[in-house]
């Protein structure tokens, strides 16, 4: 499979800080690729750089087979930027908008006026066509920028953040469109703070922090490393962590973890319901009594810690595509 | 649908349209210009697109146009009758010799707002988007100059029509006259360049606005507008007769055949060869650095 993106070691400083510091990323063709990381991890710095809107210092990033810097030119006739920070022009309407991308695209005026009454109808626009875009509200504003992204058929498109501050019902306007575009072979590198968007569109997804990418593969995969949900089990009376520890740790197949000021004990739960279902059965067996039994999915910040925090090796191994991530 | 069904770039099939599932016609990826003839096809075609935003955006703000035809309406009353009154000839023959002044000023202080304009731009998602689109990279900002001569043309509309209810008017034809008019919107087109350059320099729109106001102020009180360059004192003088503004100003004084203080020096007798050179000189230096300054905003 050809790479649609294919970056190594870049770097990107402003001032003493570097944004970027020696970013590696590959996106296979007809992928949708998550970008996943906090605030401030360098993912629209990353997109800007591969986008050409913004030079680097050192590296090599190639996008479509285009090297960024020598063919940007070639380049922008190829992708799509959309989301939070590339925009439309608030004082024109949607409309004039579509029209106006639609004309820069080199589609003559009829082309361009019958492109936009399409993408006003695909994206549900038409009460709000010609009424001034700045008036919009954040969701009809992030459907007209989707639309914008979409006047041509962009081999690559970037969505920054697409779903940033969006009520859920735009949310999942935004995730049926870029399935579509999945669908119809579009690659798309999105990027995002939310584990659960990047876990349910990306067929791959690269976690970020402080300006490069600190783990790498499928959903399955990284999840297996960070070991995906948890169970844990509060115990009524301090006396009983220790056995309830070697019972939760047992039936998970991992070490837990005791904290002992909330009495909480947990580890990690790759098959939820198992560990859930046979933590109760021990429980019961033994005659511990608990005040609160769950597992949860972990927390962004949790899995940044993790993976961040990791002992060396550990992360690179989700690298490797392990074998029940194909089930 | 496939994926071999796609136009994929940089194939043959360049340009062309596909069909997609939806059975919506999805315009492929935008092929590179074939050489420099369609290079500049398309500069034109991106530039005129960005004029026609830029004009939209006027005619969406009607205020805005209002004060287009306050500002030389307020230069002409204002200073030729409150400074005509306190000059030792008659109020009408000092305006008929400050109208022409106010055309140039008029033309100056438009710098503003082409400055805070694109300083505005360049703070929005929207220009990244431009910048990473295959999108001329001098269209925003010829765009941006196409825009605001069309508004020179108005505001010198309005002050011809203003000049002439004070009794201001030309003498050497309407040939003379036009020509005149012409090396008024060379002056702006040059202003306007200046002011982009400006824009992209400091790009908070407020910052810009003050900025502009102590450059513009300066360069017209040091220019033959107000006063005769023989009047001030020696240095002085000299300065103002090699000010651009002066430049203009006395040619376009000797066009219309308004009296002018003819001075016997090299700038004076050249008025019409510097009123040209020095606009193309300003344009031929900040055009380029713009267009420079603009490709790296985003670094």
């Amino acid at each position: 499979m050809a790479d649609a993106i294919r970056a190594e070691g870049l770097v990107k400083r402003y001032g003493g800080r570097a944004a970027l510091d020696g970013l590696d990323l590959r996106v296979g063709e007809g992928t949708v690729h998550g970008l996943l990381g906090p605030n401030g991890a360098g993912k629209t710095t990353a997109v800007r750089v591969l986008t050409t809107l913004t030079g680097f210092d050192a590296g090599r990033a190639e996008v479509c087979g285009c090297d960024v810097r020598r063919e940007a030119e070639l380049l922008r006739g190829m992708i799509g930027l959309t989301g939070q920070y590339a925009a439309v022009d608030e004082t024109l309407s949607g409309r004039q908008n579509l029209v106006m991308f639609g004309r820069l695209l080199r589609l003559d005026r009829r082309a361009a006026a019958r492109r936009a009454a399409e993408l006003i109808d695909r994206f549900d626009l038409g009460e709000v066509a010609d009424r001034s875009a700045g008036g919009y509200s954040g969701g009809t504003r992030r459907r007209l920028d989707l639309a914008v992204g979409l006047v041509h058929t962009p081999t690559l498109l970037f969505l920054d953040e697409p779903t940033t501050g969006l009520d859920p019902r735009s949310r999942a306007q935004v995730w049926a469109t870029v399935r579509e575009l999945a669908a119809e072979g579009t690659t798309v590198l999105l990027t995002t703070q939310y584990l659960e968007e990047a876990d349910l569109l990306a067929d791959r997804i690269s976690v970020m922090d402080r300006g490069r990418v600190v783990a790498e593969g499928t959903s399955d995969a990284l999840k297996a490393v960070i070991g995906a949900d948890r169970v844990e089990a509060v115990a009524r009376d301090a006396a009983d962590l220790p056995q309830l520890a070697r019972l939760v740790g047992e039936v998970a197949g991992a070490p837990a973890e005791t904290d002992p000021d909330t009495r909480r004990v947990g580890a990690p739960a790759v098959d939820r319901v198992a560990v859930l279902t046979g933590v109760a059965r021990e429980v019961e067996r033994a005659g511990i009594a608990l005040t609160d039994l769950g597992t949860r999915r972990p927390t962004l910040d949790e899995v940044f810690l993790r993976l961040t925090t990791a002992p060396r090796g550990a992360a690179p191994a989700a690298r490797q595509e392990p074998k029940e991530a194909a089930a | 649908m496939s994926r071999t069904d796609r136009a994929t770039p940089p194939g043959p099939r360049h340009g062309t349209v596909t069909v997609t599932s939806g059975g919506a016609l999805r315009p492929a990826p935008v092929a590179p210009p074939r050489g420099p003839v369609e290079r500049c096809r398309r500069a034109v075609a991106d530039g005129a697109t960005m004029t026609r935003r830029y004009l939209t955006h006027v005619a969406r703000a009607p205020e805005e146009i209002a004060l287009y035809f306050v500002l030389p309406i307020v230069f002409i009353l204002v200073f030729g009758y409150v400074f005509g009154a306190g000059m030792a000839t008659s109020g009408s023959a000092y305006r008929e010799f400050l109208v022409p002044g106010v055309f140039v000023m008029t033309m100056l202080y438009g710098m503003g707002a082409t400055a805070s304009a694109v300083a505005n731009d360049a703070g929005r998602g929207v220009v990244d988007r431009f910048r990473a689109m295959p999108v001329a990279r001098s269209a925003l900002l010829t765009g941006r100059s196409a825009a605001d001569l069309v508004r020179a043309l108005l505001e010198t509309a309005v002050l011809v029509g203003c000049g002439l209810l004070v009794g201001w008017t030309w003498h050497h034809g309407v040939g003379n006259a036009l020509l005149a008019l012409a090396l008024v919107l060379l002056l702006r087109l040059a202003v306007t360049w200046t002011g982009i350059w400006l824009g992209l320099l400091v790009p908070n729109p407020d910052t810009v606005g003050v900025i502009v106001f102590p450059l513009a102020f300066p360069l017209t009180a040091l220019s033959n507008v107000f006063v005769a360059p023989e009047l001030m004192p020696g240095w002085l003088g000299a300065v103002a007769e090699w000010n651009p503004l002066s430049a203009t100003v006395a040619a376009i004084r000797e066009l219309f055949g308004n009296p002018g203080f003819g001075s016997d020096s090299w700038a004076a007798q050249h008025a019409l060869l510097l009123a040209v050179a020095w606009p193309v000189a300003l344009i031929a230096l900040f055009a380029p650095l713009a267009v420079r300054r603009y490709q790296r905003l985003g670094d």
